[in-house]
């Protein structure tokens, strides 16, 4: 009933507009517009056609390639670009997981009158407001195989416990380590011509658990937002209904949240598909490739190696594997737009 | 977030075992969250002989400012270039959002709402996709390798964002205030000056602090575009101080913690504002 005023309003406005004023919006929007044209649906155009080129030395040439995929053929057979996709996968996995996971927890935790709520808060989401840089040169200290975690492991009598059952000692080579985890290619046909093993490479680990550190706070408050948007009168219905602790999580609260756990995984799931900075900043490609992934490619191929069209070939890959995960959530934001 | 009525109050519903569990999951994460800003911090103190491998975690043996002083004589040019790009830039692509925003919220015409989202687009895109073109064109206009070249950089690609805050502020302030200016006889023009932007400022807030954090932190375009180390941003010199196989951690540490500092202050003075504007990124603001 409330609403009802709305669109009557919004009828006025249509009738007071004067002519010609719709066109002075579009002159003061057209700046804004043209630049986003430019720099990104024109130079994406651009990025297409050096990726199809002969480009690849210092000096320009945008002569087409023959056959014209000729370099996302060459991409594609490359160990190292495929290494890279299955980096990206097995990340984008550890990484979603654990983030919902660690959000999810933590929101729940403080889903309640409790001392220091907003302290902790700000604790949790505070690697957020830092530089993937920063966060990338502290967590390669940290991941230091010979001191840093394995020190604290070793500080913590855990070596000692497992020494005394006659156990290995733990202490991973964790960035060092070029090892991968598990052959799914092995088993699994159609995949036995790839260049690569498709499995966890253990490197990665580590870089998953600062990514983790980093924004699992973004998506506690995520959830925190939208268990606030849970009216009391759904809980309290709950409560009156006999349903208590933890099943009002589990039966009503948990399944309300997934609109909300669908929004992390988008942004987040973007976010650790173009990830750049942190690996460069902490692992760089790793022990073979183990931790490489499309964005430290494109950028060795491009600045380093002058090779611009297998550069920018790979660089359309990456866009086509957020657009894969974006362009569906914008299309959905526009038809909620009216 | 604002109201926390007595119903949640958790107590009644999970007993002594959950709130004991609770305990241990916040203590637990406090620690994993605090670990690094420990380490970074400590050992930022440390003198570079004290910076062993078996005393990682201990406190400085005494502390020094030695590491301070030595990351800052080497990053202070690259911590003054990144307040050079990062206000203005922050400052440019915030004024711009505001007009956008108000355009695409108060006077939407036919398709306004497609070349809104053809906009947001730019947002989530990997800027490897640009580059290329970008440092050409920078180059064509002779601005690679420039402040004011990079500046637009970030005003341009930081556009989708702040265009979406401040259409989704402007969009819950009442038509009926535009009515009134109209009424006045305002356009377009004189009721965004005289109406909107003086309602602006929290979004202006939340837009300044969001932008200036994410420009901040910006590495690639810093990186890719300006070639001189010594006017690199603060991000990409910081990384250059870890290059190199005898890294002193110290030093290091030091310019981490110099490197973090301004967006850290910010996030623990305004974080309120941080997240909203951290909301309204994600589009459900």
């Amino acid at each position: 009933m409330a609403d009802i005023p709305i669109p009557v309003t919004e009828t006025a406005t249509k009738k007071v507009r004067f002519r010609g004023e719709s066109t002075v919006a579009k002159l003061l929007l057209s700046p804004s517009l043209l630049l986003i044209v430019l720099f990104v649906y024109g130079f994406i155009g651009m990025t297409l056609w050096v990726s199809i080129s002969n480009w690849r030395s210092s000096t320009m040439d945008l002569s087409l390639s023959d056959p014209i995929m000729g370099v996302y053929n060459r991409l594609f057979s490359m160990s190292r670009f495929q290494t890279d996709l299955r980096n990206t996968l097995i990340f984008t996995i550890l990484f979603l997981l654990l983030s919902v996971l660690v959000g999810l927890t933590l929101a729940l935790a403080l889903d309640r009158r409790i001392f220091g709520r907003s302290v902790f808060r700000n604790i949790f989401l505070f690697p957020y407001a830092l530089s993937f840089i920063v966060t990338g040169v502290s967590w390669r200290w940290i991941f230091n195989p010979e001191t840093g975690v394995n020190l604290l492991i070793d500080n913590l009598g855990i070596n000692w416990v497992l020494r005394n059952l006659g156990l290995p000692e733990f202490s991973p080579a964790w960035l060092t380590t070029p090892e991968v985890v598990g052959d799914i290619g092995a088993w699994m046909p159609g995949l036995d011509g790839l260049k690569t093993q498709i499995g966890i490479p253990l490197a990665l680990v580590p870089v998953v658990i600062a990514a983790v550190w980093q924004l699992s706070g973004f998506a506690m408050a995520m959830y925190l937002a939208g268990l606030g948007a849970i009216s009391d009168d759904v809980r309290e219905a709950a409560q009156l209904d006999g349903a208590s602790g933890w099943r009002i999580y589990r039966d009503i609260i948990i399944p309300l949240l997934r609109p909300i756990t669908i929004s992390i995984l988008i942004i987040l799931g973007h976010v650790s598909l173009k990830i750049f900075d942190l690996i460069f900043a902490m692992s760089g490609s790793g022990p073979g490739f183990a931790t490489d992934v499309p964005g430290i490619f494109v950028y060795e191929q491009t600045f380093r190696a002058t090779r611009y069209n297998l550069g920018a070939a790979a660089s359309i890959i990456m866009l086509l594997l957020v657009s894969i995960v974006i362009v569906p959530y914008l299309a959905r934001t526009l038809k909620e737009l009216d | 977030m604002a109201s926390h009525p007595t119903s949640r109050s958790g107590q009644s519903r999970f007993g002594g075992v959950g709130n004991i569990l609770i305990i241990v999951v916040l203590t637990v994460a406090v620690l994993f969250y605090l670990m690094p800003v420990y380490v970074m911090i400590i050992t930022g103190f440390k003198a570079t002989a004290d910076v062993s491998l078996s005393t990682m975690w201990n406190l400085p043996a005494s502390f020094t400012s030695d590491g301070y002083r030595d990351a800052w004589t080497r990053l202070s040019p690259n911590l003054a270039t990144s307040f050079k790009l990062t206000i203005p830039a922050t400052i440019l692509s915030g004024l711009l959002g505001a007009v956008n925003g108000y355009l695409f919220s108060k006077w939407k015409f036919r398709g306004s709402d497609i070349l809104f989202t053809v906009l947001l687009f730019g947002m989530f895109i990997p800027y490897q996709s640009i580059l290329i073109p970008l440092i050409r064109f920078l180059d064509f206009i002779n601005l690679y390798g420039t402040l004011p070249g990079l500046i637009i950089v970030h005003v341009v690609y930081g556009l989708p964002l702040t265009t979406l805050i401040f259409r989704n502020y402007f969009t819950n302030i009442p038509s009926e205030l535009l009515e009134a200016a109209r009424v006045d006889g305002d356009g377009v023009i004189g009721i965004f000056l005289r109406i909107m932007l003086p309602l602006s400022i929290p979004a202006f807030v939340v837009v300044g602090i969001f932008q200036f954090t994410n420009i901040w932190n910006d590495f690639l375009f810093g990186l890719t575009i300006i070639t001189n180390p010594k006017s690199q941003p603060i991000t990409v010199a910081l990384n250059n101080l870890s290059g190199g196989f005898a890294v002193e951690w110290n030093v290091l540490m030091a310019g981490a913690v110099i490197a973090a500092l301004p967006t850290a202050v910010i996030y623990i003075l305004l974080g309120r504002y941080f997240i909203r504007g951290m909301l309204a990124g994600s589009m459900k603001g």
